[in-house]
């Protein structure tokens, strides 16, 4: 059974990091993950693409080579775009990391079970399409591990957290994509870029 | 290629680099076989290959949340795969420039790519991607500078067809031989 749960490990990674951090936020609740934890310019929120945050977090990366960038999705996303994993691992990027928080549910339209419930690995396939670094992570007692892997080692790295699906309340940011956009390229570039 | 035929695949890597295009995505196609092999040997250019269409389409809006311009080069059955991920570019008023190689139009011999090439331009359009249709080699130049210049600085969503009529057409019978 996941024991992790979702909030905690968002908060608890994100409480360590500093401007240098880009985020992209996949569907669903791993934007609201994010927002609970702190708005601001330098998350980008993705209210749909299902099956793209990767690989946005993967052009931002390739983009801003002296930026960390995290893309923080679920399950759902990162199995309809595996893809992603071969392509990033055949022109791979060392600022990239991946989180999939993964509650083997589409917790958005009633819980019905991923394929990670099942026979499917999420971090296998990761691997197995070779990307570097990659790991399961199960336990409260491998923050440490989990904020290592995401925040400093080496990309590009895929983790995926084994996380309760429990109803939490929503945490909305802004939904307005112009925006939401604009302020992320602001944050890095100036307001020159506007 | 003959002596005095158009070398339009080198005018088009010029004009991308003229309008600042660093990034190049692509499904290979073999309309733009060229095009790639001179994106590969520009140090300037990181040139990605994808698994799917879609992936490009996201890559890209990366790429620009990051600063970068680039251009996805794909075939007209590749459309089919990109028309959700087309609503980000669409609601972020993200730019977004594509080279589209036509199949299933002018002389196609296979007709399993008649019906999304076929499908394609209403598709594109359905989706509000502006497009520029070619079928001549010398306008193609033209068209992608004129197509950077709208999706940009007009931040559109900007395709340019290649016909099929000016990239030419397989002949099934003479690759059966």
């Amino acid at each position: 059974m996941n024991q992790l749960h979702r909030r905690n490990l968002v908060s608890g990674i994100l409480a360590e990091r500093d401007d240098n951090l880009l985020v992209v936020a996949g569907l669903g609740s791993s934007c609201w993950d994010v927002t609970n934890a702190g708005d601001r310019p330098e998350n980008f929120y993705v209210w749909g693409a299902m099956g793209g945050a990767t690989m946005i977090g993967f052009g931002v990366a390739k983009a801003q080579p002296d930026k960390r960038v995290l893309v923080i999705t679920g399950d759902g996303d990162m199995l309809m775009g595996m893809g992603s994993f071969a392509t990033i691992a055949n022109d791979p990027v060392t600022n990239l990391a991946v989180l999939v928080l993964d509650n083997s549910a589409y917790g958005e339209t009633g819980g019905q079970p991923t394929h990670t419930t099942g026979a499917t690995d999420l971090a296998g396939i990761a691997k197995a399409s070779g990307i570097a670094t990659t790991a399961t992570i199960i336990k409260d007692s491998e923050l440490a591990q989990l904020k290592e892997l995401t925040l400093q080692a080496p990309g590009p790295v895929v983790v995926v957290a084994k996380i309760i699906h429990e109803p939490l309340k929503f945490v909305l940011p802004s939904n307005n994509g112009p925006y939401l956009k604009d302020r992320f390229r602001v944050s890095i570039m100036g307001e020159a870029i506007a | 290629m003959s002596e005095n035929a158009l070398d339009w695949p080198a005018d088009v890597h010029r004009t991308l680099r003229d309008e600042g295009v660093t990034q190049v995505c692509q499904v290979p196609d073999a309309g733009h076989k060229r095009l790639i092999e001179l994106c590969q040997a520009d140090n300037d250019v990181s040139l990605t290959t994808m698994t799917t269409e879609e992936e490009g389409i996201y890559m890209l809006a990366g790429s620009w949340l990051g600063g970068t311009k680039g251009v996805m080069l794909l075939q007209s059955s590749g459309v089919g795969n990109i028309i959700n991920a087309l609503a980000m570019p669409n609601t972020c008023r993200i730019p977004l420039l594509m080279l589209i190689t036509m199949r299933g139009e002018y002389g196609e011999f296979n007709s399993w790519q008649v019906p999304m090439g076929q499908g394609a331009p209403a598709s594109l359009e359905a989706m509000g991607v502006r497009l520029h249709r070619v079928d001549e080699p010398e306008d193609i130049a033209p068209a992608v500078k004129a197509a950077a210049r709208l999706a940009f600085d007009g931040q559109q969503m900007v395709a340019v067809l290649l016909s099929q009529k000016v990239l030419g057409f397989k002949d099934f019978r003479e690759l059966a031989k």
